[in-house]
């Protein structure tokens, strides 16, 4: 299977003050291209920083970071804008969409930096991603009409649409109800399906039993990195779950 | 990242605050409104000092004998009867500097009409006199090439004279009058010019042929001085140096010699004048700048708000992949769009204004092409450096923590 991300003995250190804190103490993995991670991790165990790491948008102070065949180690701030660009695609907590903007703009903001896109081009691959995560019919909603599932499909169509090696999501199901949560979830499992790489940063351990592979980091180092062999279908859980009282 | 992608982008921006975005363009608006709408009044007043100083004829130039020694004895420039007519037609025929030329003989005395009488001024002029002073006939017409050839008795009479002479409102066209003991047929009346700025009643006069006052009134064939108009006042100077040259070769003035005729000009009270005015339209200018500076601080103002309210989402375009630049391009693309859309609507404004106070308060204006032009690039330039100082500052946004900024 191809290599998407390898992470060799990545350290990070910040100062603060006088204090140096060593957030990442030496992590190394590798993850191939259709596995769908978990990341876990209490809080202060370095997934921040990992995360940040692995979204280019922070360079380690040691070690080697290969992000589909390239090294990031060495590059600059617009290098790595660029590489943000054509190979990430971020999934936040707060869905961070653009406010007053219809669903098809947000999606569309990737594409805006990528001078190789056409208006038209543009927009026929805004809807695809749009299509791909269930919001075919809400393509002119403006981001405050949305519920906060609809705003993280909006957010996921806008990672999918630059058709990324890697997507990246932050506790994106933090923010939502339990239900919506699942369905957030289901879609996940089922760009997995697709083929897609997924990381997927949380503390919520029972998430693990969705993905292909968990990841636990504590104290800045990996403590368990095992493989999932009996995959739940978010799906059925999400079947389960008792109906809502409209 | 493309130019039109990132217009498309921060019109989107704009968009999206369009109250706040008017107001901070009203601080723009307000400011080209009153640089253009001082500048038309300052320039207004300007020209229309400027058109009075010309109605008495700025560009007017006399010339005159200068006294001399004679033996010793300092002689009265009055005595002299150096100016000869030769003088006018050398003049005339030489300069390139000089659109009117006229002699000018004068006597005062009694004017007679009847049982009426009152104590004037004759001027004996040629045609071209009515064009430098800007005499106009508003009654009769003036007298002929063929009554200055011949010395007709025939004169224009000035208001005043003629209210004097014809107290019951008689018209005076046609009449006989006399002039000491001359009689004078009026062919015509001159339209009133009131007081010049000296204090001088300008309607106190009679005109007629030169060659009558010089013959028949004063028995002289000198001129007493030479009147004649430059191509306009900007050419006075040079009217002035060509006309001084020809005098002193027709004089036979040597080289270190000094003149026996003497030259003066209107420009310098125009030039005070002008300068009087200048000074008010740079002081309305300065004000009026102040105020686009203000308008230029409630931009950068607006423009750090704006920045700082929007951290998360300059977070989140730097972590989908816009790069410092794009950042910077943007916010500043989106003051220049404040400033120049703030512009535009500001010279339309300051021109209306303009009109308004021509129209209500009967305020001559005068709108200068260059006050737009400039107003316009100042704005344009303020949206630039005024915005430049907030771009930058969402550029260096790092990127961890604008996401995350709450």
């Amino acid at each position: 299977m191809k290599e998407v991300i390898r992470l060799e003995e990545i350290h990070r250190d910040f100062k603060v003050g006088d204090e140096v804190v060593h957030a990442l103490r030496g992590v190394s993995f590798t993850i191939y291209s259709g596995e769908f991670v978990t990341i876990m991790g209490t809080s202060g165990s370095g997934k921040s920083t990992l995360l940040n790491t692995l979204g280019c948008l922070d360079t380690p102070s040691s070690g080697e970071y290969y992000l589909d065949g390239v090294s990031v180690r060495t590059m600059d701030k617009n290098q790595r804008a660029v590489l943000r660009n054509r190979k990430i695609g971020f999934v936040f907590q707060n869905y961070n969409l653009l406010p007053k903007t219809t669903a098809i703009e947000n999606v569309e903001l990737p594409l805006m930096y990528n001078s190789d896109y056409s208006a038209s081009a543009r927009y026929s691959r805004a809807v695809e991603s749009l299509k791909a995560v269930g919001l075919g019919d809400r393509l002119l909603h403006k981001s405050n009409q949305m519920s906060g599932g609809q705003m993280q499909r909006v957010a996921i169509a806008r990672a999918l649409v630059n058709d990324p090696a890697v997507i990246l999501a932050d506790e994106a199901t933090g923010n939502l109800d339990t239900r919506t949560s699942f369905e957030i979830l289901v879609l996940f499992q089922q760009l997995h399906k697709e083929g897609r790489t997924i990381i997927f940063v949380t503390h919520n351990p029972e998430i693990a039993y969705y993905s292909s592979r968990n990841i636990t980091l504590r104290d800045g180092k990996v403590t368990d990195d095992t493989r999932n062999n009996s995959i739940l279908s978010a799906a059925e859980a999400l079947a389960r779950l008792p109906k809502q009282e409209e | 990242m493309n130019f039109a992608n990132l217009f498309k982008i921060a019109l989107k921006a704009l968009s999206n605050n369009k109250l706040r975005g008017f107001l901070t363009m009203l601080g723009i608006i307000i400011g080209v409104a009153s640089v253009i709408t001082m500048l038309a009044i300052g320039q207004g007043s300007k020209k229309s000092i400027q058109a009075e100083i010309s109605e008495m004829g700025s560009n007017m130039i006399m010339i005159g004998p200068g006294g001399d020694r004679r033996g010793g004895v300092q002689l009265s420039a009055d005595d002299m009867e150096s100016l000869k007519l030769k003088d006018l037609e050398d003049i005339k025929s030489q300069t390139r500097y000089v659109t009117y030329i006229s002699p000018a003989v004068n006597s005062s005395g009694q004017a007679v009409y009847g049982a009426n009488n009152t104590p004037t001024t004759v001027y004996g002029v040629d045609l071209d006199y009515m064009e430098i002073r800007r005499y106009r006939v508003s009654d009769g017409d003036i007298f002929s090439e063929h009554d200055v050839k011949t010395a007709a008795k025939v004169c224009l009479i000035g208001k005043t004279v003629a209210d004097e002479l014809f107290p019951n409102g008689d018209n005076p066209v046609g009449k006989v009058i006399r002039f000491g003991t001359i009689p004078f047929r009026i062919v015509g009346m001159l339209e009133s010019k009131g007081y010049n700025s000296m204090g001088m009643d300008q309607d106190d006069l009679i005109i007629a042929p030169y060659t009558t006052v010089q013959k028949r009134i004063l028995a002289i064939t000198h001129l007493q001085e030479i009147i004649c108009s430059a191509l306009s006042e900007e050419y006075t100077e040079q009217a002035i140096d060509e006309i001084s040259g020809i005098l002193r070769v027709n004089h036979k003035i040597r080289a270190g010699e000094d003149d026996d005729f003497t030259i003066r000009s209107q420009q310098e009270l125009s030039s005070m004048l002008t300068s009087t005015t200048d000074m008010m339209t740079v002081l309305l200018a300065a004000v009026a700048g102040i105020s686009l500076l203000v308008g230029g601080i409630g931009i950068m103002n607006i423009m750090y708000v704006s920045v700082t309210e929007r951290t998360r989402e300059i977070g989140l375009r730097m972590s989908i992949g816009a790069k410092g630049r794009d950042i910077l391009a943007q916010f500043l693309i989106e003051s220049i769009l404040i400033s120049v859309t703030g512009g535009l609507i500001g010279v339309l404004a300051g021109i209306g204004a303009a009109l308004v106070v021509n129209i209500v308060a009967a305020f001559p204006i005068y709108i200068q092409p260059w006050s737009v032009f400039l107003s316009f690039a100042v704005c344009t330039v303020t949206g630039i450096f005024f915005g430049w100082y907030p771009a930058q500052k969402a550029a260096m946004l790092d990127p961890i923590e604008a996401i995350r900024y709450e």
